[in-house]
């Protein structure tokens, strides 16, 4: 499988990741590397196999639902980078309306 | 002798026996973190004034009086993914540089509850993705071994400490081998429990369907006193199994492998083994069948595949897990950015390491739309198989037994720049992983430049009493853990 740069560029937004040119050229040859090496899993026939997406075998874990007590607010935040009476404080998301 | 080179379970004996106290215990490994750790670099955070503190109070609450839970006053290492309420928990990365958890990991509640020391926290692979410590965003850990080696990875720190008597015992978390190779590369015992024996919550999500925590001790029995303390259900983690926790120190008691059947799977033996790591391991599977096992050839025939399917499982469920480091709720924010959307990207591109990104890269790519079925959904089917392989081995043998790294402990840089190198170095720990079974790394001799050389035994799930009642016989009649490191 050979990635080109424009691939690699797709999935760095699709991951929300800023990269540098020198990153972009390390992760083009690298994931080609490694891409090539999981296709080898073509060879494997999997016709009709159910994939496995946990070994529990668990379907639903239900539990009553009933309050309990969670962590208080003022320490839920403790960690934000920004945070303001209880809330995470983020860039402006909504544009100012333009002026006709 | 000194304390900090008892195990974990004698010095447990004395502590209830009021032969010495906390203070006494904590002061003991103050003394040889000071000695070695500036050499083996083992901790991310030491908590040397706060256990100390911890000590003084434990024994004042005791006053001679005497009824112990099983981990209180023991001096332990954790891994620097597993939260840790009010202590740094960094996962060495950038993007948590600055995090202190307002809350505890379950099985950190547990050792609370029972009154350990904590030391500190133990350092890793960023976010326990390598196999080295080499992507610590503080630096590698070394081996106590050779300083020129890597202590294995994720759970380097962890092994090292172990190895180098800074702690008691520590606590790892194995993904694709995260406990057991950095356990062989240090010459110490990397137990990985069946997926679901030990809660995880407050263990920062590295690949879900596959991470476990488990003990790295200095000899099987502390690895059984250890997996005892932290294991059980927990309601705060669905995918803890309801299963009752045995007395496995009861599973040590028969010292031999009477009516066990052991299988050698021949993939295991294939070309890029060491010979020297070859030969330990043929000696080992001798010894076990002069305990009484009865040793059969096995085969396990979609081995080649599980570093295939690891690196799309475990890379796909990253990059899903690590989207929450976002640059709002907790960790890194890079600053001056225009709007939402660069505060992600720039956050992100600031806050990890290359092998973070890369694997968020790879995982995000096996997941989009046009890929998913070909990389993931194959990936999925394949593991099945896997599965399937163990299961019809499991029919056949009670425990397979198998080298735990195809080399011993190489040398910093050694890899290079080539990931996929690094990943092949991965593939005889992986399977236990993909099939959610438990595995136990314990030492089995010594390559001729001196580095420890791990053996590995695979169970059936739930039958972590198998793994250890082996590994213990096999302990015994053996000498190689009397041996310790030269740190120098």
């Amino acid at each position: 499988m050979d990635m080109t740069k424009q691939d690699v560029e797709k999935v760095a937004k699709l991951a929300r990741l800023a990269l540098t040119d020198i990153e972009k050229a390390a992760f083009t040859k690298q994931l080609s590397q490694i891409l090539t090496h999981v296709e080898t899993l073509k060879q494997y026939d999997t016709t009709g196999v159910e994939p496995t997406a946990t070994v529990l075998g668990q379907v639903n874990v239900f539990r009553p639902d009933i309050v309990k007590p969670s962590l208080p607010i003022d320490r839920a935040v403790v960690n934000a980078p920004e945070s303001a009476d209880g809330f995470f404080v983020v860039p402006k998301i909504i544009e100012d309306r333009q002026p006709n | 002798m000194s304390l900090h080179r008892l195990s974990l379970y004698d010095l447990h004996e004395k502590f209830t026996s009021g032969e010495v106290t906390a203070t006494e215990i904590v002061r003991a490994y103050g003394l040889r973190i000071g000695q070695v750790e500036s050499k083996v670099k083992a901790y991310i955070t030491q908590a040397k004034d706060a256990a100390v503190a911890q000590a003084g109070a434990l024994d004042a609450s005791l006053k001679g009086w005497r009824k112990t839970s099983p981990m209180m006053g023991m001096p332990l290492a954790i891994k620097d993914n597993i939260c840790t309420e009010g202590m740094l928990t960094t996962c060495a990365s950038h993007m948590l540089g600055n995090f202190v958890p307002p809350y505890d990991a379950t099985v950190i509640a547990k050792l609370r509850a029972q009154g350990y020391l904590l030391l500190g926290k133990t350092n890793l692979d960023e976010f326990a993705m390598g196999s080295s410590t080499e992507n610590s965003a503080v630096g590698p850990s070394r081996n106590p071994w050779n300083l020129q080696c890597v202590p294995g990875g994720s759970s380097g720190g962890s092994a090292a400490a172990v190895a180098a008597d800074e702690c008691a015992a520590a606590l790892g978390s194995d993904t694709g081998g995260s406990i057991r190779q950095p356990a062989a590369f240090c010459g110490v015992v990397g137990l990985k429990p069946t997926y679901g024996r030990v809660s995880r919550y407050g263990l920062i999500a590295f690949a879900s369907s596959l991470d476990q925590i488990g003990p790295i001790t200095k000899d099987v029995k502390d690895a059984a006193f250890l997996l005892g303390a932290i294991a059980g259900h927990d309601p705060l983690d669905s995918t803890s199994a309801d299963v009752p926790v045995p007395d496995y120190l009861k599973a040590l008691k028969k010292k031999d492998l009477k009516k066990l059947k052991v299988g050698v799977p021949v993939e295991f033996f294939a070309e890029g083994l060491d010979p020297e790591v070859e030969q330990a391991v043929r000696a080992a599977i001798q010894e076990l069948k002069a305990l009484g096992g009865e040793i059969k050839e096995i085969q396990l025939p979609r081995t080649d595949a599980a570093v295939a399917i690891y690196y799309v499982i475990a890379t796909a469920e990253a990059s899903s897990n690590l989207a929450r480091y976002d640059g709002v709720k907790f960790g890194l924010r890079a600053k001056e950015t225009k709007d939402l959307l660069e505060l992600y990207m720039k956050t992100r591109q600031e806050g990890f390491g290359p092998e973070v990104k890369r694997r968020i890269m790879l995982g995000t790519y096996v997941l989009s739309a046009g890929y998913y079925d070909a990389y993931y959904g194959k990936a999925q089917a394949v593991r099945t198989l896997i599965r399937q392989d163990f299961e019809a081995a499991f029919q056949e043998v009670d425990l397979i037994v198998t080298p735990v790294t195809p080399t011993p402990a190489f040398k910093f840089g050694a890899k290079g720049d080539n990931p996929l190198q690094m990943y092949l170095s991965d593939i005889f720990t992986i399977s236990a992983n993909l099939a959610g079974v438990p595995a136990i790394s314990l030492p089995c001799g010594f390559s001729q430049e001196g580095l420890p050389i791990g053996l590995q035994l695979i169970g059936r799930p739930f039958e972590e009493e198998t793994l250890l009642r082996a590994a213990y016989a096999y302990e015994q009649s053996t000498q190689w853990r009397a041996k310790k490191p030269m740190i120098r």
